[in-house]
Protein backbone atom coordinates (compact mmCIF):
# COMPACT_ATOMS: atom_id res chain seq x y z
CA UNK A 1 0.00 0.00 0.00
CA UNK A 2 2.44 2.61 1.15
CA UNK A 3 5.11 2.27 -1.45
CA UNK A 4 6.43 5.76 -1.14
CA UNK A 5 7.90 6.00 2.31
CA UNK A 6 10.10 8.62 3.84
CA UNK A 7 12.65 7.42 6.32
CA UNK A 8 12.40 9.30 9.59
CA UNK A 9 15.93 10.53 9.63
CA UNK A 10 16.11 12.56 12.78
CA UNK A 11 15.67 9.64 15.15
CA UNK A 12 17.50 6.49 14.41
CA UNK A 13 15.58 4.44 16.92
CA UNK A 14 13.08 4.59 19.76
CA UNK A 15 15.82 5.36 22.27
CA UNK A 16 16.85 8.40 20.26
CA UNK A 17 13.28 9.61 20.30
CA UNK A 18 12.99 9.07 24.06
CA UNK A 19 16.24 10.95 24.68
CA UNK A 20 14.99 13.76 22.48
CA UNK A 21 11.73 13.97 24.43
CA UNK A 22 13.59 13.93 27.74
CA UNK A 23 15.88 16.69 26.50
CA UNK A 24 12.84 18.69 25.46
CA UNK A 25 11.44 18.32 28.96
CA UNK A 26 14.75 19.59 30.33
CA UNK A 27 14.90 16.98 33.06
CA UNK A 28 17.48 14.48 34.15
CA UNK A 29 17.01 10.99 32.80
CA UNK A 30 16.72 9.68 36.36
CA UNK A 31 13.94 12.12 37.17
CA UNK A 32 11.83 11.77 34.10
CA UNK A 33 8.09 11.20 34.36
CA UNK A 34 7.70 8.05 32.34
CA UNK A 35 3.90 8.27 32.18
CA UNK A 36 4.08 11.64 30.51
CA UNK A 37 6.88 10.41 28.31
CA UNK A 38 4.74 7.46 27.23
CA UNK A 39 2.01 9.85 26.12
CA UNK A 40 4.43 12.02 24.15
CA UNK A 41 6.07 9.01 22.58
CA UNK A 42 2.79 7.63 21.30
CA UNK A 43 1.78 11.07 20.07
CA UNK A 44 4.95 11.13 18.01
CA UNK A 45 4.29 7.73 16.51
CA UNK A 46 0.79 8.87 15.60
CA UNK A 47 2.22 11.93 13.86
CA UNK A 48 4.71 9.80 12.00
CA UNK A 49 1.88 7.57 10.82
CA UNK A 50 -0.19 10.55 9.77
CA UNK A 51 2.70 11.75 7.66
CA UNK A 52 2.93 8.24 6.22
CA UNK A 53 6.41 7.80 7.60
CA UNK A 54 7.54 4.29 8.08
CA UNK A 55 7.30 3.37 11.74
CA UNK A 56 9.86 0.72 12.52
CA UNK A 57 8.86 -2.29 14.60
CA UNK A 58 11.23 -1.19 17.36
CA UNK A 59 9.11 1.88 17.94
CA UNK A 60 6.04 -0.24 18.49
CA UNK A 61 7.91 -2.45 20.94
CA UNK A 62 8.97 0.63 22.85
CA UNK A 63 5.42 1.98 22.79
CA UNK A 64 4.20 -1.31 24.24
CA UNK A 65 6.83 -1.17 26.99
CA UNK A 66 5.82 2.37 27.84
CA UNK A 67 2.14 1.42 27.93
CA UNK A 68 2.98 -1.48 30.22
CA UNK A 69 4.83 0.86 32.57
CA UNK A 70 1.95 3.28 32.46
CA UNK A 71 -0.62 0.59 33.19
CA UNK A 72 1.32 -0.67 36.20
CA UNK A 73 1.17 2.79 37.67
CA UNK A 74 -2.61 2.54 37.73
CA UNK A 75 -2.61 -0.33 40.19
CA UNK A 76 -2.96 0.38 43.91
CA UNK A 77 0.31 0.56 45.80
CA UNK A 78 -0.01 -2.76 47.65
CA UNK A 79 -0.69 -4.71 44.49
CA UNK A 80 2.13 -2.93 42.70
CA UNK A 81 4.60 -4.19 45.24
CA UNK A 82 3.22 -7.72 44.92
CA UNK A 83 3.48 -7.67 41.18
CA UNK A 84 7.10 -6.74 41.47
CA UNK A 85 7.85 -9.60 43.79
CA UNK A 86 6.58 -12.38 41.60
CA UNK A 87 7.83 -10.71 38.47
CA UNK A 88 11.23 -11.63 37.22
CA UNK A 89 12.43 -9.09 39.73
CA UNK A 90 13.19 -6.35 37.24
CA UNK A 91 11.22 -3.16 37.44
CA UNK A 92 10.45 -2.23 33.83
CA UNK A 93 10.89 1.45 34.66
CA UNK A 94 14.31 0.87 36.01
CA UNK A 95 15.14 -1.36 33.06
CA UNK A 96 14.18 1.38 30.64
CA UNK A 97 16.01 4.12 32.49
CA UNK A 98 19.10 1.96 32.70
CA UNK A 99 18.92 1.38 28.96
CA UNK A 100 18.50 5.08 28.29
CA UNK A 101 21.43 6.05 30.49
CA UNK A 102 23.61 3.45 28.87
CA UNK A 103 22.63 4.54 25.37
CA UNK A 104 23.15 8.19 26.24
CA UNK A 105 26.68 7.45 27.38
CA UNK A 106 27.48 5.74 24.11
CA UNK A 107 25.93 8.59 22.20
CA UNK A 108 28.28 10.94 24.01
CA UNK A 109 31.17 8.60 23.31
CA UNK A 110 30.21 8.63 19.62
CA UNK A 111 30.32 12.42 19.67
CA UNK A 112 33.82 12.26 21.11
CA UNK A 113 34.85 9.79 18.44
CA UNK A 114 33.47 12.16 15.84
CA UNK A 115 35.62 14.96 17.24
CA UNK A 116 38.65 12.66 17.09
CA UNK A 117 37.75 11.71 13.54
CA UNK A 118 37.64 15.33 12.50
CA UNK A 119 40.90 16.13 14.25
CA UNK A 120 42.64 13.16 12.72
CA UNK A 121 41.56 14.19 9.23
CA UNK A 122 43.48 17.41 9.72
CA UNK A 123 46.61 15.79 11.00
CA UNK A 124 49.39 15.28 8.49
CA UNK A 125 52.23 12.85 8.94
CA UNK A 126 55.89 13.69 8.70
CA UNK A 127 56.41 12.35 5.16
CA UNK A 128 53.40 12.56 2.88
CA UNK A 129 55.09 10.48 0.20
CA UNK A 130 52.12 8.21 -0.38
CA UNK A 131 49.84 11.19 -0.88
CA UNK A 132 51.93 12.51 -3.74
CA UNK A 133 51.64 9.14 -5.33
CA UNK A 134 47.89 9.19 -4.86
CA UNK A 135 47.49 12.55 -6.54
CA UNK A 136 49.31 11.27 -9.59
CA UNK A 137 46.89 8.50 -10.37
CA UNK A 138 43.85 10.54 -11.41
CA UNK A 139 45.98 12.38 -13.98
CA UNK A 140 45.91 9.35 -16.23
CA UNK A 141 42.29 8.39 -15.85
CA UNK A 142 40.56 6.05 -18.20
CA UNK A 143 37.72 7.49 -20.19
CA UNK A 144 34.35 6.06 -19.23
CA UNK A 145 31.94 4.56 -21.72
CA UNK A 146 29.93 7.78 -21.53
CA UNK A 147 32.97 9.81 -22.51
CA UNK A 148 33.52 7.51 -25.46
CA UNK A 149 29.90 7.58 -26.60
CA UNK A 150 29.77 11.33 -26.35
CA UNK A 151 33.00 11.57 -28.34
CA UNK A 152 31.75 9.27 -31.08
CA UNK A 153 28.55 11.26 -31.18
CA UNK A 154 30.60 14.33 -32.03
CA UNK A 155 32.22 12.42 -34.86
CA UNK A 156 28.87 11.20 -36.14
CA UNK A 157 27.58 14.75 -36.34
CA UNK A 158 29.99 15.22 -39.22
CA UNK A 159 27.70 13.07 -41.34
CA UNK A 160 24.71 15.18 -40.54
CA UNK A 161 21.28 13.93 -39.68
CA UNK A 162 20.09 10.59 -40.83
CA UNK A 163 18.68 11.03 -44.31
CA UNK A 164 14.96 10.56 -44.64
CA UNK A 165 15.41 8.41 -47.69
CA UNK A 166 17.89 5.65 -47.42
CA UNK A 167 19.57 3.54 -49.96
CA UNK A 168 20.20 0.01 -48.93
CA UNK A 169 23.75 -1.01 -49.54
CA UNK A 170 26.10 -3.62 -48.30
CA UNK A 171 28.17 -2.74 -45.28
CA UNK A 172 31.62 -2.19 -46.61
CA UNK A 173 33.24 -2.46 -43.20
CA UNK A 174 33.05 -5.18 -40.64
CA UNK A 175 34.05 -4.84 -37.01
CA UNK A 176 36.69 -7.53 -37.29
CA UNK A 177 38.35 -5.73 -40.20
CA UNK A 178 38.39 -2.55 -38.17
CA UNK A 179 39.95 -4.38 -35.24
CA UNK A 180 42.81 -5.40 -37.51
CA UNK A 181 43.19 -1.87 -38.83
CA UNK A 182 43.18 -0.34 -35.37
CA UNK A 183 45.81 -2.77 -34.13
CA UNK A 184 47.96 -2.02 -37.16
CA UNK A 185 47.59 1.73 -36.74
CA UNK A 186 48.53 1.59 -33.09
CA UNK A 187 51.44 -0.75 -33.73
CA UNK A 188 53.05 2.10 -35.65
CA UNK A 189 52.12 4.96 -33.34
CA UNK A 190 52.24 4.71 -29.57
CA UNK A 191 49.11 6.76 -29.13
CA UNK A 192 46.39 8.28 -31.25
CA UNK A 193 43.82 10.91 -30.60
CA UNK A 194 40.28 9.61 -30.56
CA UNK A 195 39.30 11.86 -33.47
CA UNK A 196 42.22 10.61 -35.56
CA UNK A 197 40.70 7.15 -35.57
CA UNK A 198 37.80 8.43 -37.59
CA UNK A 199 39.66 10.90 -39.81
CA UNK A 200 39.36 8.68 -42.87
CA UNK A 201 35.82 7.45 -42.28
CA UNK A 202 33.43 8.14 -45.12
CA UNK A 203 30.11 6.96 -43.71
CA UNK A 204 28.21 6.57 -40.50
CA UNK A 205 28.42 2.82 -40.71
CA UNK A 206 32.17 3.01 -40.99
CA UNK A 207 32.41 5.22 -37.90
CA UNK A 208 30.15 2.80 -36.02
CA UNK A 209 32.24 -0.18 -37.10
CA UNK A 210 35.45 1.52 -35.97
CA UNK A 211 33.86 2.50 -32.69
CA UNK A 212 32.63 -1.02 -31.99
CA UNK A 213 36.08 -2.33 -32.83
CA UNK A 214 37.57 0.15 -30.38
CA UNK A 215 35.18 -0.89 -27.62
CA UNK A 216 36.00 -4.53 -28.24
CA UNK A 217 39.73 -3.88 -28.03
CA UNK A 218 39.29 -1.90 -24.82
CA UNK A 219 37.24 -4.72 -23.40
CA UNK A 220 39.95 -7.19 -24.32
CA UNK A 221 42.47 -4.83 -22.71
CA UNK A 222 44.52 -4.45 -25.88
CA UNK A 223 43.88 -0.74 -25.95
CA UNK A 224 43.05 1.87 -23.34
CA UNK A 225 41.18 5.13 -23.71
CA UNK A 226 42.75 7.83 -21.57
CA UNK A 227 41.24 11.18 -20.79
CA UNK A 228 43.59 13.44 -18.88
CA UNK A 229 41.06 16.08 -17.97
CA UNK A 230 37.27 15.93 -17.76
CA UNK A 231 35.72 16.36 -21.22
CA UNK A 232 39.16 16.72 -22.74
CA UNK A 233 40.46 14.96 -25.83
CA UNK A 234 40.46 11.19 -25.47
CA UNK A 235 43.70 9.46 -26.35
CA UNK A 236 43.91 5.82 -27.37
CA UNK A 237 47.01 3.87 -26.51
CA UNK A 238 48.20 0.31 -26.32
CA UNK A 239 47.85 -1.20 -22.91
CA UNK A 240 51.42 -2.46 -22.73
CA UNK A 241 52.61 1.12 -23.05
CA UNK A 242 50.92 3.65 -20.78
CA UNK A 243 50.85 7.14 -22.32
CA UNK A 244 53.20 8.69 -19.76
CA UNK A 245 55.86 6.20 -20.69
CA UNK A 246 54.99 6.36 -24.36
CA UNK A 247 55.15 10.14 -24.39
CA UNK A 248 58.53 9.99 -22.72
CA UNK A 249 59.75 7.61 -25.38
CA UNK A 250 58.57 9.60 -28.37
CA UNK A 251 61.48 12.06 -28.35
CA UNK A 252 63.88 9.10 -28.38
CA UNK A 253 62.46 7.54 -31.51
CA UNK A 254 61.79 10.79 -33.33
CA UNK A 255 64.03 13.41 -31.80
CA UNK A 256 63.70 16.27 -34.29
CA UNK A 257 60.02 17.32 -34.41
CA UNK A 258 58.46 16.93 -30.99
CA UNK A 259 54.85 15.95 -31.53
CA UNK A 260 52.26 18.27 -29.99
CA UNK A 261 51.14 16.98 -26.62
CA UNK A 262 47.62 15.60 -26.63
CA UNK A 263 45.00 17.92 -25.33
CA UNK A 264 46.37 21.21 -26.65
CA UNK A 265 43.41 22.99 -28.15
CA UNK A 266 45.19 25.18 -30.71
CA UNK A 267 45.90 22.27 -33.07
CA UNK A 268 42.60 20.55 -33.60
CA UNK A 269 42.61 17.43 -35.66
CA UNK A 270 40.74 17.64 -38.98
CA UNK A 271 37.99 15.29 -37.85
CA UNK A 272 37.38 17.17 -34.65
CA UNK A 273 37.37 20.63 -36.17
CA UNK A 274 34.85 20.18 -38.91
CA UNK A 275 31.73 19.17 -37.00
CA UNK A 276 32.18 22.04 -34.59
CA UNK A 277 32.19 24.64 -37.30
CA UNK A 278 29.65 23.18 -39.69
CA UNK A 279 26.93 21.65 -37.57
CA UNK A 280 26.54 24.38 -34.97
CA UNK B 1 74.30 11.07 23.06
CA UNK B 2 70.98 10.65 24.64
CA UNK B 3 68.56 7.89 23.65
CA UNK B 4 65.81 10.49 23.33
CA UNK B 5 67.72 12.57 20.79
CA UNK B 6 68.65 9.53 18.71
CA UNK B 7 64.96 8.66 18.60
CA UNK B 8 64.16 12.20 17.55
CA UNK B 9 66.61 12.02 14.66
CA UNK B 10 65.33 8.62 13.55
CA UNK B 11 61.68 9.63 13.67
CA UNK B 12 62.42 12.96 12.05
CA UNK B 13 63.73 11.33 8.91
CA UNK B 14 61.46 8.27 8.92
CA UNK B 15 59.11 8.04 5.96
CA UNK B 16 56.40 6.33 7.96
CA UNK B 17 55.26 5.63 11.49
CA UNK B 18 57.69 3.32 13.28
CA UNK B 19 56.63 0.55 15.61
CA UNK B 20 58.70 -0.34 18.63
CA UNK B 21 60.01 -3.37 16.80
CA UNK B 22 61.16 -1.27 13.85
CA UNK B 23 62.83 1.20 16.20
CA UNK B 24 64.67 -1.64 17.93
CA UNK B 25 65.78 -2.94 14.53
CA UNK B 26 67.28 0.48 13.86
CA UNK B 27 69.23 0.34 17.10
CA UNK B 28 70.34 -3.21 16.39
CA UNK B 29 71.69 -2.17 12.99
CA UNK B 30 73.42 1.03 14.14
CA UNK B 31 76.78 -0.43 15.36
CA UNK B 32 77.55 -1.61 11.80
CA UNK B 33 77.56 1.99 10.66
CA UNK B 34 79.29 3.50 13.66
CA UNK B 35 83.03 3.12 13.31
CA UNK B 36 84.17 2.64 16.84
CA UNK B 37 81.37 4.72 18.30
CA UNK B 38 80.81 3.40 21.77
CA UNK B 39 77.24 4.76 22.09
CA UNK B 40 75.87 2.78 19.17
CA UNK B 41 77.22 -0.43 20.64
CA UNK B 42 76.02 0.45 24.10
CA UNK B 43 72.51 1.16 22.82
CA UNK B 44 72.39 -1.87 20.58
CA UNK B 45 69.58 -3.47 22.53
CA UNK B 46 67.58 -0.85 24.36
CA UNK B 47 65.00 -2.15 26.80
CA UNK B 48 61.44 -1.72 25.69
CA UNK B 49 60.32 0.24 28.73
CA UNK B 50 63.34 2.55 28.38
CA UNK B 51 62.40 3.17 24.75
CA UNK B 52 58.79 3.91 25.59
CA UNK B 53 59.83 6.21 28.44
CA UNK B 54 62.22 8.09 26.13
CA UNK B 55 59.56 8.38 23.41
CA UNK B 56 56.98 9.65 25.87
CA UNK B 57 59.51 12.09 27.27
CA UNK B 58 60.27 13.32 23.76
CA UNK B 59 56.56 13.68 22.97
CA UNK B 60 56.07 15.68 26.16
CA UNK B 61 58.98 17.96 25.32
CA UNK B 62 57.57 18.70 21.89
CA UNK B 63 54.14 19.27 23.39
CA UNK B 64 55.54 21.76 25.89
CA UNK B 65 57.58 23.55 23.26
CA UNK B 66 54.30 24.41 21.53
CA UNK B 67 55.53 23.57 18.06
CA UNK B 68 53.30 23.17 15.01
CA UNK B 69 54.03 19.45 15.05
CA UNK B 70 54.07 16.79 17.72
CA UNK B 71 55.24 13.25 18.23
CA UNK B 72 52.17 11.03 18.04
CA UNK B 73 51.73 7.37 18.80
CA UNK B 74 48.98 5.82 16.74
CA UNK B 75 48.18 2.12 17.03
CA UNK B 76 51.53 1.57 18.71
CA UNK B 77 53.63 3.29 16.02
CA UNK B 78 55.42 6.59 16.52
CA UNK B 79 55.51 9.43 14.05
CA UNK B 80 55.84 13.19 13.84
CA UNK B 81 52.55 14.74 12.74
CA UNK B 82 51.37 18.29 12.32
CA UNK B 83 48.83 19.92 14.61
CA UNK B 84 45.30 19.98 13.18
CA UNK B 85 45.08 23.79 13.04
CA UNK B 86 47.69 23.94 10.27
CA UNK B 87 45.65 21.75 7.96
CA UNK B 88 44.70 24.49 5.40
CA UNK B 89 48.32 25.02 4.43
CA UNK B 90 49.13 21.32 4.39
CA UNK B 91 46.10 20.57 2.27
CA UNK B 92 47.34 23.19 -0.16
CA UNK B 93 50.76 21.57 -0.11
CA UNK B 94 49.91 17.89 -0.50
CA UNK B 95 46.31 17.95 -1.63
CA UNK B 96 43.39 16.47 0.23
CA UNK B 97 43.97 13.27 2.05
CA UNK B 98 42.54 10.37 0.15
CA UNK B 99 40.16 9.42 2.92
CA UNK B 100 36.83 7.64 2.84
CA UNK B 101 33.77 9.74 3.68
CA UNK B 102 33.09 10.59 7.30
CA UNK B 103 31.13 8.09 9.35
CA UNK B 104 27.42 8.59 9.89
CA UNK B 105 25.89 9.07 13.32
CA UNK B 106 24.54 5.49 13.56
CA UNK B 107 27.91 4.17 12.41
CA UNK B 108 29.75 6.20 15.07
CA UNK B 109 27.35 5.03 17.80
CA UNK B 110 27.67 1.40 16.76
CA UNK B 111 31.43 1.74 16.55
CA UNK B 112 31.54 3.31 20.01
CA UNK B 113 29.60 0.41 21.51
CA UNK B 114 31.88 -2.13 19.83
CA UNK B 115 35.02 -0.24 20.80
CA UNK B 116 34.15 -0.02 24.49
CA UNK B 117 32.47 -3.40 24.85
CA UNK B 118 34.57 -5.66 22.66
CA UNK B 119 34.34 -8.53 22.13
CA UNK B 120 30.64 -8.01 21.66
CA UNK B 121 27.89 -9.78 19.73
CA UNK B 122 25.59 -8.10 17.26
CA UNK B 123 22.65 -8.76 19.58
CA UNK B 124 24.37 -6.94 22.44
CA UNK B 125 25.02 -3.93 20.22
CA UNK B 126 21.40 -3.92 19.12
CA UNK B 127 20.28 -4.12 22.72
CA UNK B 128 22.16 -0.94 23.57
CA UNK B 129 21.10 0.97 20.49
CA UNK B 130 17.53 -0.32 20.47
CA UNK B 131 17.56 -0.79 16.68
CA UNK B 132 18.86 -3.28 14.16
CA UNK B 133 22.46 -2.62 13.17
CA UNK B 134 23.00 -5.03 10.24
CA UNK B 135 23.65 -2.39 7.58
CA UNK B 136 25.87 -0.32 9.80
CA UNK B 137 27.90 -3.34 10.91
CA UNK B 138 28.41 -4.27 7.29
CA UNK B 139 29.75 -0.80 6.51
CA UNK B 140 32.12 -0.94 9.47
CA UNK B 141 33.36 -4.38 8.44
CA UNK B 142 33.90 -3.25 4.85
CA UNK B 143 35.88 -0.24 5.98
CA UNK B 144 38.04 -2.51 8.09
CA UNK B 145 37.26 -0.66 11.32
CA UNK B 146 35.89 -3.77 13.00
CA UNK B 147 36.48 -7.48 12.54
CA UNK B 148 35.18 -10.77 13.80
CA UNK B 149 36.81 -11.51 17.10
CA UNK B 150 35.53 -15.00 17.86
CA UNK B 151 32.37 -16.59 19.13
CA UNK B 152 30.46 -15.97 22.32
CA UNK B 153 30.01 -18.91 24.67
CA UNK B 154 26.24 -18.63 24.68
CA UNK B 155 23.44 -20.48 22.88
CA UNK B 156 24.00 -20.42 19.14
CA UNK B 157 27.61 -19.34 19.62
CA UNK B 158 27.10 -16.00 17.87
CA UNK B 159 30.01 -14.15 16.28
CA UNK B 160 31.65 -11.48 18.37
CA UNK B 161 33.22 -8.32 17.02
CA UNK B 162 36.10 -6.08 17.98
CA UNK B 163 37.97 -3.10 16.58
CA UNK B 164 41.03 -3.33 14.31
CA UNK B 165 44.32 -1.37 14.16
CA UNK B 166 42.67 0.60 11.33
CA UNK B 167 40.19 1.85 13.92
CA UNK B 168 43.02 3.22 16.06
CA UNK B 169 44.66 4.84 13.04
CA UNK B 170 41.40 6.34 11.84
CA UNK B 171 40.80 8.09 15.14
CA UNK B 172 44.45 8.72 15.92
CA UNK B 173 44.44 6.61 19.07
CA UNK B 174 47.49 5.05 20.62
CA UNK B 175 45.62 2.04 21.98
CA UNK B 176 42.17 1.11 23.21
CA UNK B 177 43.21 2.46 26.62
CA UNK B 178 43.36 5.82 24.90
CA UNK B 179 39.60 5.89 24.19
CA UNK B 180 37.96 8.88 25.83
CA UNK B 181 36.45 8.03 29.23
CA UNK B 182 37.40 4.41 28.66
CA UNK B 183 37.08 3.19 32.23
CA UNK B 184 33.63 4.67 32.63
CA UNK B 185 32.11 3.10 29.56
CA UNK B 186 33.77 -0.24 29.21
CA UNK B 187 31.12 -2.02 31.29
CA UNK B 188 28.58 0.52 32.29
CA UNK B 189 28.17 0.35 36.04
CA UNK B 190 24.79 1.75 36.93
CA UNK B 191 23.17 0.69 40.12
CA UNK B 192 19.53 0.48 40.80
CA UNK B 193 18.76 3.48 42.96
CA UNK B 194 17.14 2.85 46.30
CA UNK B 195 13.52 3.71 46.61
CA UNK B 196 12.53 3.39 43.01
CA UNK B 197 10.26 0.50 43.86
CA UNK B 198 7.94 2.48 46.06
CA UNK B 199 6.19 5.41 44.50
CA UNK B 200 2.86 7.04 44.98
CA UNK B 201 0.22 5.79 42.59
CA UNK B 202 -0.14 8.06 39.62
CA UNK B 203 3.33 9.42 39.97
CA UNK B 204 5.35 7.91 37.20
CA UNK B 205 8.65 7.64 38.93
CA UNK B 206 9.95 8.26 42.37
CA UNK B 207 10.28 11.90 43.45
CA UNK B 208 13.65 13.42 42.63
CA UNK B 209 15.04 13.19 46.15
CA UNK B 210 14.57 9.42 46.09
CA UNK B 211 16.40 9.02 42.85
CA UNK B 212 20.11 9.42 43.10
CA UNK B 213 22.83 8.95 40.61
CA UNK B 214 24.94 5.94 41.42
CA UNK B 215 27.95 6.88 43.46
CA UNK B 216 31.23 6.99 41.58
CA UNK B 217 33.20 3.80 41.62
CA UNK B 218 30.43 1.52 42.81
CA UNK B 219 30.60 -1.90 41.29
CA UNK B 220 27.53 -3.64 39.99
CA UNK B 221 26.61 -6.99 41.51
CA UNK B 222 26.57 -8.57 38.09
CA UNK B 223 26.96 -7.53 34.52
CA UNK B 224 23.75 -5.94 33.25
CA UNK B 225 22.15 -8.12 30.65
Amino acid sequence: MAEYKVKFEVFEGPLDLLLYLIKKEEVDIYQVNLTRLAGQFIEYIETMRLLDLEVAGEFLVMAATLMYIKSRELLPVDQQAQAQDDDDGEDPRWELIRQLVEYKKFKDAAAQLEALEERQQNVFPRAPARLEFDSETPARSEASIFDLVSAVNTVLQRFGKRPEQRDIFEDKWTVSEKIQLLLQALAQKPLMKFSELFAGASSRSEVVATFLALLELIRLKHLAAIQDEPFGEIVICRVDKPPAEAAARTPDTAPSPAPPPPGTGDQPSPAGAQPNTSST
Amino acid sequence: MELKLILEAVLFSAQKALSLKEIRDVFAGAPEHAEGDETARRLKKPKEDELVAALEDLAREHEQAGRSFRLACVAGSWQFVTQPEYSPWLKALVGHKARPPRLSQPALETLAIIAYRQPVTRAEVEQVRGVAVDGVMQTLLERGLIEQAGRAEVVGRPMTYGTTPVFLEYFGLRSLEDLPAADELRRVAVQKPEGLATVDPGLATAPPEQLTLPAEGTKPEGQPQ
